[in-house]
């Protein structure tokens, strides 16, 4: 029967409609209550009562609708018996003398209709009694469209606020009883049907059972979403009402309803059928309804995008929200799957987040957005992926940039640093271990945070320089395995958006900051062994340092990491290397202090002579930035006396000593011990001159420093007899 | 035809008609031949009063023995068709022995008569009233003419009348509470319960609640029993889950019941039963009977 099913569906309906109509038509053509009293006898073979419409609940839905029409007419006649002065109350009983409850039900509802127009009872009274006598129908399809039918037909006669029906002071919770009793019912034959149709149908083709089976769904969920759609209409149900007493009923049900699919039709109807209120009990609303949701389905992602989806719904068009109660309420909202998962992942599949978060007014947004990362950083969740960084810096844009509108919005300077220093410590916790899908999340993140605008890019750019450098180590390290691959990054790839990255900062301005991650990129460089590539690292960062910084203090800090950095550098030929060392001993004798200058061009000697290279070992030109050093301390030390009367410090001395002393101890053949030998005295004398202002540090220095000479003449072997000659 | 069957006609025409015709309240009742007749209604302890008219065929007399007016109360079986026994048996003698040559008119009178039995038309038995008049004569024989008519006794409500409250069920697969409002119902009245599902593992299809009768006649080795469903009303369609509680309320007005009847001059006796009827996906059935008792209310109007 089932397997030629739509010839036979076909037959079968335009079977069920013809004696429909007939027993129907036999009704509203007669007339009088003689006549009417016949009826349930007539009804008895009722077809909406036939038992063979289980394979095509969607046929038996376009009976219904045939029937409800029919059965319209039959409300007009039984209204019309009424006019004629047959007692509604006779009535009332007659119908219920059918002996087939199908058709005794749908008659019963259809002059309990004119009775509670009739006033002659309550009401609610009326309504109970046809919830009630409802219970009768088991059989979830055919219970699912009398219940259906009772609500339609009783839609217009609740005895709500400000109805004609509206009786003692009870009324408005009468209403909602009738409809949720009605709902109740309804609901626990929903759960058998929806297993039995799909059972069904699952035995027929499966091109047009998917189709067929979606259509049955919306239909059934129309019915029942009708209950609740009168539920929403009543004008006596406040947020109030809703929350304590309507929702946890239809919850309940819900939970109660074993079967998945018709919790899932339930869930839609809960969510389309939505009470006309003011945005924030509509959150609420939603949001207990999340929550709720989280609680009993937590596999069921798709429930809780549905529901952030009709809340979009429900917020289109409103822009953002002002009401304080509504924010905090979606902040709720938002917040709730988050502490459910303990994963921002799960969160970054709900298509419909973000959305949401669009009607946060921008404070609420970043607060929001802080509450999302702080989720990551404690869960120390693992974002893996380019997609799930590009929907995650979608959620949090309200930190990533400034929204378009405010401009004039005071931004506490401490809340602000703070908001941002949790971004960075979001970049840096991104992470995959294929090199490929890390430097797409790179660019995605550099493209959010390109957008920062000046204030951001100082907390942005760096952990994303240090984070891709992190990257570059990795491929270093694995160069030669993936050499060949085309498509596979590699640092050279990587190097030149670090630098356009870095480039974006002269828009804040902070050189010293861009200055620094040049000199990092470079040594990256030099590790990889690129050579032009740390060459314009460097470039830049001397461009800088020539254009940007000119602040004396950042000078001195600058040339030292100018310094420290190509110290370590070894992947320059010796022209390159000149040319920079040249610059950066030039950078160092043009310090404005005096003793900035001597350290500056000491420390400049390390250039010279490195230790584990054999290549750079210059003897003279370390001995050259001594004496230049030593030069530039006696300067200062003039200086000093011409201005302030007192020589200055002998610390200067002292300090250099110690470079004499180590590039002597290095082997450095130019550094005699006579050299060191006149620089001993030369602080002795200097720290015993009258116009010397005592400096104990400058003494336990000195003190130390020849401590230590003594120390390494106690020395067995060549070092020992290397510190042998000279006197302490 | 009438001028054919005229050929066959008594020689006399004799009617029977009740003092109080035009007001007494009269009830259908089935005759014999299939054909509805309305009669009067009496209760017992009335007074049966009235007169009979005998008015000879045209230019004819009549010659009899003497003519009598007897009310009597009958119980026939219909396994023994043909044998009444009267358990009421009153006798008027309204004239002695004479002619009549034109219309004659006697008044008969019984007064307050025990008439304790409803009038009833069952399956195998009928209880029925009549008054017969017999015109007793020799050769030609007796003329006789009947007039039936109805008795219903009415009762007040019952002082007490309790509610059937049951559990019942089959060990592990269905247990229900049922519950009727009265074990006593009038005629109009209207059955008011509900069916309680404590347990069901079996798939329900429906539910019926029948009503029957039972009508048993006869004694010893000689009774037949007649058992006849009057009502089949739906309670309940598809199948329910445990907990749920279904709704009764079968009104009993639109069915031809009769009060209960019990040990009608050791004759017969009409019990009525409420039969709950559940019957699962592969139709078992699955039931309980319950005797209730009904009775004629009296009507206050």
């Amino acid at each position: 029967m089932i397997s030629d099913g739509v010839e036979d569906e076909e037959k079968w309906l335009a079977a069920a409609i013809t004696g429909l109509q007939t027993e129907l038509l036999l009704h509203a053509s007669r007339s009088g209550l003689e006549q009417s009293q016949r009826c349930p006898k007539i009804l008895r073979s009722d077809a909406l009562r036939t038992s063979d419409f289980t394979p095509f609940p969607h046929k038996y839905y376009e009976l219904y609708m045939r029937a409800f029409d029919e059965l319209r007419k039959l409300e007009m006649f039984f209204k019309e018996e009424t006019r004629r002065g047959c007692s509604i109350i006779d009535l009332y009983e007659l119908v219920q003398h059918a002996g087939n409850i199908l058709p005794r039900l749908y008659l019963l509802c259809t002059v309990g209709s004119v009775y509670i127009k009739s006033k002659e009872a309550p009401a609610k009274d009326v309504l109970k009694d046809l919830v009630e006598m409802c219970r009768g129908i088991q059989h979830p399809v055919r219970g699912l469209f009398l219940r259906s039918y009772l609500s339609q037909i009783s839609r217009d006669k609740l005895p709500d606020i400000g109805s004609e029906y509206e009786g003692d002071a009870d009324t408005v919770t009468d209403a909602v009883e009738f409809v949720l009793q009605n709902f109740t019912e309804n609901e626990q034959t929903l759960g058998a049907d929806a297993t039995s149709a799909i059972d069904l149908s699952g035995l027929q083709g499966p091109a047009r059972e998917k189709e067929r089976r979606e259509k049955e769904r919306s239909e059934l969920r129309d019915l029942v979403g009708k209950n609740l759609h009168v539920l929403s209409q009543i004008e006596g149900v406040d947020l109030d009402m809703y929350r304590d007493t309507v929702l946890p009923r239809i919850l309940e049900q819900v939970v109660n309803c074993k079967d998945e699919l018709a919790q899932y039709y339930l869930m839609d109807c809960v969510i389309e059928a939505q009470v006309d209120m003011p945005i924030a009990g509509a959150v609420t609303l939603y949001s207990s309804l999340l929550t709720f949701t989280l609680h009993v389905h937590p596999d069921r992602l798709d429930y809780v995008d549905q529901i952030l989806g009709a809340c979009v719904k429900k917020l289109s068009g409103k822009g953002k929200l002002d009401d304080s109660r509504a924010t905090k309420q979606i902040v709720a909202l938002l917040s709730a799957p988050l502490e459910k998962y303990n994963d921002i992942e799960t969160a970054l599949k709900l298509s419909n987040y973000p959305r949401v978060m669009e009607h946060l007014d921008d404070g609420t947004n970043k607060v929001m957005a802080g509450v999302i990362i702080q989720s990551i950083i404690k869960n120390r969740t693992h974002i893996s992926t380019a997609d799930k960084v590009e929907a995650l810096f979608e959620l949090i844009k309200g930190l990533i940039k400034d929204s378009d509108e405010k401009l004039h919005d005071e931004i506490d300077e401490e809340d602000f640093n703070e908001e941002q220093n949790s971004v960075a410590r979001l970049i840096q916790m991104l992470y995959n271990n294929d090199p490929e899908e890390m430097l797409k999340i790179i660019c995605t993140v550099r493209k959010y945070i390109l957008t920062g605008g000046p204030k951001r890019l100082p907390f942005t750019v760096p952990p994303l320089i240090f984070n891709s450098l992190k990257l570059v180590r990795r491929l270093q390290s694995q160069e030669e395995n993936a050499a060949g691959e085309e498509v596979a990054p590699t640092p050279k790839k990587i190097f030149p958006i670090l630098n356009q990255t870095i480039e974006a900062l002269s828009a804040v301005p902070v050189p010293e900051l861009a200055l620094r991650l040049y000199l990092q990129c470079a040594e990256a460089a030099n590790d990889c062994d690129l050579e032009p590539v740390a060459y314009e690292f460097f470039t830049q960062a001397y461009i800088l340092y020539e254009e940007e910084i000119s602040d004396s203090r950042a000078q001195v800090t600058a040339v030292h990491l100018i310094i420290g950095t190509l110290q370590r550098m070894h992947v320059f030929g010796v022209e390159n290397r000149d040319t920079l060392t040249h610059k950066a001993t030039g950078y160092s004798a043009k310090l404005l202090k005096k003793p900035d200058q001597c350290r500056a061009v000491y420390a400049c000697s390390h250039l010279f002579w490195v230790d584990d290279s054999d290549s750079i070992k210059d003897g003279e030109r370390v001995l050259l930035c001594l004496k230049r050093a030593l030069r530039i301390a006696n300067a200062a030390q003039q200086m000093s006396n011409a201005t302030r009367g007192s020589s200055g410090s002998v610390t200067l001395f002292i300090e250099i000593l110690n470079k004499y002393l180590y590039f002597f101890e290095k082997g450095n053949s130019e550094i005699s011990v006579s050299v060191i030998q006149g620089l001993i005295e030369l602080i002795t004398t200097e720290m015993h001159s009258e116009n010397m202002t005592p400096d104990p540090a400058a003494d336990a220095f000195f003190a130390s420093t020849l401590r230590y000479i003594q120390f390494q003449k106690q020395k067995e072997g060549a070092l020992g007899a290397k510190y042998e000659p000279i006197k302490a | 035809m009438n001028y054919i069957i005229g050929a066959f006609k008594p020689a006399s025409n004799i009617s029977i008609t009740f003092s109080d015709e035009k007001t007494r309240k009269k009830v259908p009742l089935k005759k014999e031949n299939g054909q509805t007749v309305m009669v009067p209604l009496f209760q017992s302890q009335e007074n049966i009063v009235g007169q009979i008219s005998v008015e000879p065929v045209q230019g004819k007399k009549i010659e009899h023995n003497g003519i009598k007016i007897e009310l009597l109360g009958q119980i026939e079986m219909y396994f023994d068709r043909g044998n009444f026994y009267d358990f009421t048996s009153l006798v008027r003698e309204l004239d002695v022995p004479g002619e009549i040559y034109e219309r004659k008119t006697y008044p008969f009178e019984f007064s307050t008569v025990e008439m304790p039995y409803e009038t009833y038309n069952g399956v195998n038995v009928r209880l029925r009233y009549v008054l017969k008049v017999t015109i007793s004569r020799g050769y030609a024989g007796s003329i006789m003419e009947y007039q039936d008519f109805v008795v219903r006794n009415y009762s007040p409500s019952p002082p007490i009348n309790n509610s059937i409250k049951m559990e019942v069920g089959i060990e592990d697969c269905l247990h229900i509470e049922f519950e009727y409002n009265k074990s006593k119902y009038h005629l109009k009245d209207v059955i008011i319960g509900k069916i309680y599902f404590l347990l069901v593992r079996i798939k329900l299809k429906n539910m019926d609640l029948e009503i029957r009768r039972r009508e048993s006649t006869g004694s010893g080795a000689n009774t037949h029993v007649e058992t006849e469903t009057l009502a089949k009303f739906e309670l309940m369609d598809g199948a329910p889950v445990r907990g749920e509680s279904i709704p009764i309320r079968l009104f009993l007005s639109p069915y031809e019941l009769t009060p209960t009847h019990r040990n009608i001059n050791n004759k017969f006796s009409v019990k009525y039963y409420f039969n709950l009827v559940l019957v699962d996906e592969e139709d078992r059935r699955y039931f309980k009977q319950q005797e209730i008792t009904i009775y004629r209310l009296e009507e206050t109007s």
